[in-house]
């Protein structure tokens, strides 16, 4: 028995030496001390700048000896970026947001993610982590419609989004765009399923003005440039609304998209230490607490209240996104909407 | 030693050499000019090269037509070629239509405030296009732009209930844009060819009794027609050639041009076959204008050359000071006051669209940009290490190559000068395509790096590096590095201490062009950057597609300090030449 144990444990140490480095979960003293090493943490985010900033601060703040360079685009931007680095040899990218969950099913299947599960992530409920440890769901959004309280009145705002076909809303319409916003693409595959194309053909005869991402929906209303919008980031919208912008949320009576936005490592990160402390640090109920107060996210942390004055989940009706049977499709949703709306 | 050079070429007939050089026994310039010769190749044809091959490949690597097929045929390609086509050739008309009157008002009459009005211009001509873009979202987005929220305010009407005053998403508005920041190029021309006209015919004209807007009609007219066209022209590719502009102001609207099209083509996986095809007939279009531009202005026989002509006798204008400064006024407050006006506003508020009130004012975009937002520091070091290596390297590049052709002393100075010339008639989005198709396989890998968008910068600036070199050169006489060779120096000191110090200012102008041009460049970096190697032109691209308008101006106004800081310097270099 003894002999049989000492030949498994010569198996495993085998195995680490093979698979490289092994890491362990928590941020241990040893793990920051090579982090620390490595300098800094380069993190490719989808979720807003400003937002990605104060997590940026906050970290700044707690491990003084770390930089965090945030590179922030739109999702499919995100995923692109890394896709054209992965196939140049370019590995710049350690720790990845993109709110197309999606990505994090392609990103595994080409064995590009390293397998870490962040302490906090043991007590997140089943579906919102993967099974065997490649990502998690750092942050949940709404994809919600909204108005501008000063160019519309409560009872003439529309209720879901099949009133945004009236014609009274030709030309004050604003969207995001699928082929740049995970966000929209999910919010707009679920639109697809619900409402089908045949909906958004008719929307893209409305004179909706196209934007890319669905951080610039809400801002677009609460300029003023817009009346409606038809989809954008609920966290955005809660910004404009604690900045007093003359904004309201509608949540559509068809149903809102629920987008969920996991975090991974890449396996080929340049700075792995850094990569998981980081990691860590985004999924600590003190993080967590902090994007959803500060930068109006859903949290999926048990320990993290909503703040007030926020609609609780509860009573929304939720569509919930369904990244496996979205993957397939992406490249047909982007091309068939491009040619409704252009780019 | 002439008899030792190989026989081929003295068979080609190596070009006529001025005497005194003839007369060295061994010219080391000679295998110097080769390698200059080989190195621009490289630069400039081997990204061309990799363009036209890539073109004609499928993904399999064997030949195919499909690529040109599909750009000929699909609606998608040939409707971003037709709006490309009707906006440039717009946007010509417009710059001739205001830039023709400015040019002849400043040169020809009494118009007061002229010096004021020059300054102006050379603002708009520096100014990044794609600055004026964001700046006309801003104004002239049709609901929150600010003109026409004074328009709905000023008439009592209600956004979104009346038509706005304009509509700035739209191909019109791009087309208006453009012109704001294109039509210096055709004031130039007029303004210099007028110069170049002597002002007798004029007279002549007036003595008769011709009235003074016959003679412009009748007699000036026809004489700045060379410079009128081929200022068109001009104008015509560099709005062909801009990326920024359509792709803030047009593709909102859904409206594609050739360049947005282009980089559409490489959103990932990039369909470079198809991005080379599409490319090529934009390069060919603009050899083929540039070819009429150098066969007009080389027919100006017509008008006399000679020097500048003797001080004209200005046109009094009277009452008609009024519309004449009112043209000026329109375009200069459409291209510098209101958008510089708009930028500094959207820098210090809130909420860019809000009123101006004191409980909209705030410091925060300056912290944010400057204090909390982690890409700053990246894209100022990199724009700004970009920056002095172009500079640098190019003005020494240029400065060699102008020398090896001016002087006609070696083999090969006409090649040399058509390699530095050529990148003029290359879009700076076509060069990023070739560039990025040449090294990002091996043998040189450089996608990812600095280095392949300080290829790009340098390549794409030593047309106006070249020429500025080349005028100072040729105003140096060859006598005076003649007479220190007859008193023993060499070649290389009759150079540092002779001809050096006599194009010094020229150095300094070449240098501070090429640093301008390269941080403002946006076309070719935006196919070319990965994260770590962006530029600030990028990270305002990016902040643009979040609206995040506030951090925007910031960026724009830094960029436009130290523009103007830098074009001062130029200025004061200049003088002390002149005086």
């Amino acid at each position: 028995m003894k002999r049989l144990i000492a030949a498994f444990l010569f198996a495993m140490a085998a195995m680490l030496a093979v698979a490289g480095t092994a890491y362990a979960q928590e941020t241990t003293s040893e793990m920051l001390a090579a982090a620390s090493k490595e300098g800094k943490v380069v993190w490719y985010t989808s979720v807003d700048v400003k937002v990605a900033e104060v997590v940026a601060k906050a970290f700044r703040a707690q491990y003084p000896a770390l930089e965090v360079d945030v590179e922030r685009a739109g999702s499919e931007r995100v995923f692109q970026r890394i896709s054209q680095e992965y196939s140049s040899a370019i590995h710049n990218v350690d720790v990845v947001n993109s709110s197309d969950a999606s990505h994090f099913l392609y990103w595994k299947q080409q064995k590009w993610l390293a397998p870490h599960t962040p302490p906090d992530v043991m007590r997140f409920p089943a579906q919102f982590k993967d099974p065997e440890g490649y990502f998690a769901t750092w942050r949940a959004t709404l994809s919600v419609m909204g108005y501008n309280t000063k160019l519309v009145d409560a009872k003439d705002a529309p209720t879901g989004y099949v009133d945004l076909l009236d014609p009274k809303w030709k030309g004050k319409l604003v969207k995001s765009h699928p082929g740049y916003s995970g966000t929209s693409l999910t919010g707009t595959f679920a639109i697809i399923k619900l409402l089908g194309w045949d909906y958004l053909e008719k929307l893209s005869k409305q004179g909706v003005l196209q934007l890319q991402s669905t951080t610039a929906t809400p801002k677009s209303i609460a300029s003023g440039e817009r009346v409606v919008m038809v989809d954008g980031n609920e966290y955005n919208m809660f910004i404009e609304i604690d900045a007093k912008s003359p904004v309201k949320i509608v949540y559509p009576k068809e149903g809102t998209p629920f987008v969920t936005s996991p975090s991974a490592i890449f396996a080929e990160a340049p700075h792995p230490n850094a990569a998981r402390v980081f990691e860590n640090f985004l999924f600590t109920a003190k993080i967590q607490q902090l994007t959803a107060s500060e930068g109006g996210t859903r949290s999926l942390h048990p320990d993290v209240k909503d703040p007030p004055g926020r609609t609780p989940l509860s009573t929304i009706k939720l569509l919930p996104d369904d990244p496996a049977a979205m993957l397939p499709q992406i490249a047909d949703i982007k091309k068939r909407y491009t040619a409704l709306f252009g780019n | 030693m002439e008899r030792d050079k190989p026989a081929w070429l003295k068979a080609t007939g190596a070009p006529r050499r001025p005497l005194v050089s003839r007369a060295r026994s061994f010219d080391p310039t000679t295998p110097l000019s080769l390698a200059f010769v080989l190195l621009l190749a490289t630069l400039v044809l081997l990204p061309m090269f990799w363009l036209v091959v890539t073109s004609f490949r499928n993904d399999a690597g064997r030949f195919t037509l499909d690529q040109y097929r599909q750009f000929f045929t699909d609606a998608s390609f040939l409707k971003p070629l037709v709006t490309t086509l009707w906006t440039s050739a717009t946007v010509g008309v417009l710059c001739v239509a205001v830039a023709a009157p400015m040019g002849w008002l400043v040169a020809r009459t009494d118009l007061p405030g002229k010096r004021l009005l020059r300054i102006l211009i050379l603002a708009s001509f520096v100014t990044p296009p794609f600055l004026g873009a964001f700046a006309w979202v801003l104004l002239g987005g049709p609901n929150a732009g600010l003109i026409n929220q004074w328009y709905y305010a000023l008439f009592g009407l209600k956004a979104f209930e009346a038509a706005p005053l304009l509509n700035i998403f739209s191909a019109g508005g791009m087309v208006f844009v453009m012109m704001l920041y294109t039509f210096p190029y055709v004031f130039t021309f007029v303004a210099n060819g007028l110069d170049l006209v002597p002002g007798e015919l004029e007279e002549a004209s007036a003595i008769l009794g011709m009235p003074a807007w016959r003679t412009a009609l009748d007699v000036t007219l026809p004489l700045v027609t060379p410079a009128l066209l081929a200022g068109y022209l001009v104008a015509f590719l560099q709005s062909m050639t801009l990326f920024g502009t359509p792709a803030i102001l047009a593709l909102p609207a859904g409206i594609d041009t050739m360049t947005t099209k282009i980089w559409s083509l490489f959103q990932f996986p990039p369909r470079l076959g198809l991005a080379a095809a599409v490319s090529l007939p934009l390069l060919a279009i603009t050899v083929v204008l540039l070819k009429a531009q150098s066969t007009i202005m080389g027919r100006r026989g017509y008008a006399v050359i000679g020097g500048k002509a003797t001080a004209t006798r200005l046109l009094r204008l009277g009452a008609w000071k009024v519309p004449a400064l009112a043209l000026f006024a329109f375009v200069l407050g459409c291209s510098i006051v209101l958008p510089y006006g708009v930028l500094l506003r959207t820098a210090f508020v809130k909420n860019w669209s809000g009123p101006m009130g004191f409980e909209n004012l705030t410091l925060e975009n300056w912290r944010f940009v400057f204090l909390e937002f982690s890409q700053t520091r990246l894209a100022l070091q990199n724009t700004f290490e970009l920056g002095l290596a172009a500079a640098t390297v190019g003005t020494v590049l240029v400065t060699v190559v102008a020398y090896l052709s001016v002087r006609r002393a070696v083999w090969g100075h006409r090649l040399l000068s058509f390699l530095a010339t050529a990148p003029v008639a290359i879009p700076g989005i076509v060069l990023a395509v070739g560039l990025f198709l040449s090294y990002t396989h091996p043998p040189l890998v450089l996608y990812g790096t600095l280095a392949i968008i300080f290829l790009a910068y340098v390549t794409k600036e030593l047309p106006v590096g070249y020429q500025q070199i080349g005028a100072a050169l040729k105003a140096v006489h060859p006598e005076l590095e003649d007479a220190s060779r007859i008193f023993g120096a060499t070649r290389l000191r009759a150079l540092v201490d002779i001809t050096g110090p006599l194009i010094r200012s020229g150095l300094v102008t070449t240098w501070i062009l090429i640093f301008i041009g390269s941080i403002r460049e946006l076309s070719a970096t935006i196919l070319l950057f990965t994260a770590r190697t962006k530029t600030v032109s990028v990270t305002m691209f990016d902040l643009r597609e979040s609206n995040d308008w506030g951090p925007i101006a910031v960026l724009s106004i830094t960029m436009l300090a130290i523009t103007f800081a830098l074009v001062s310097l130029i200025d004061r270099f200049t003088h002390r030449r002149i005086a």
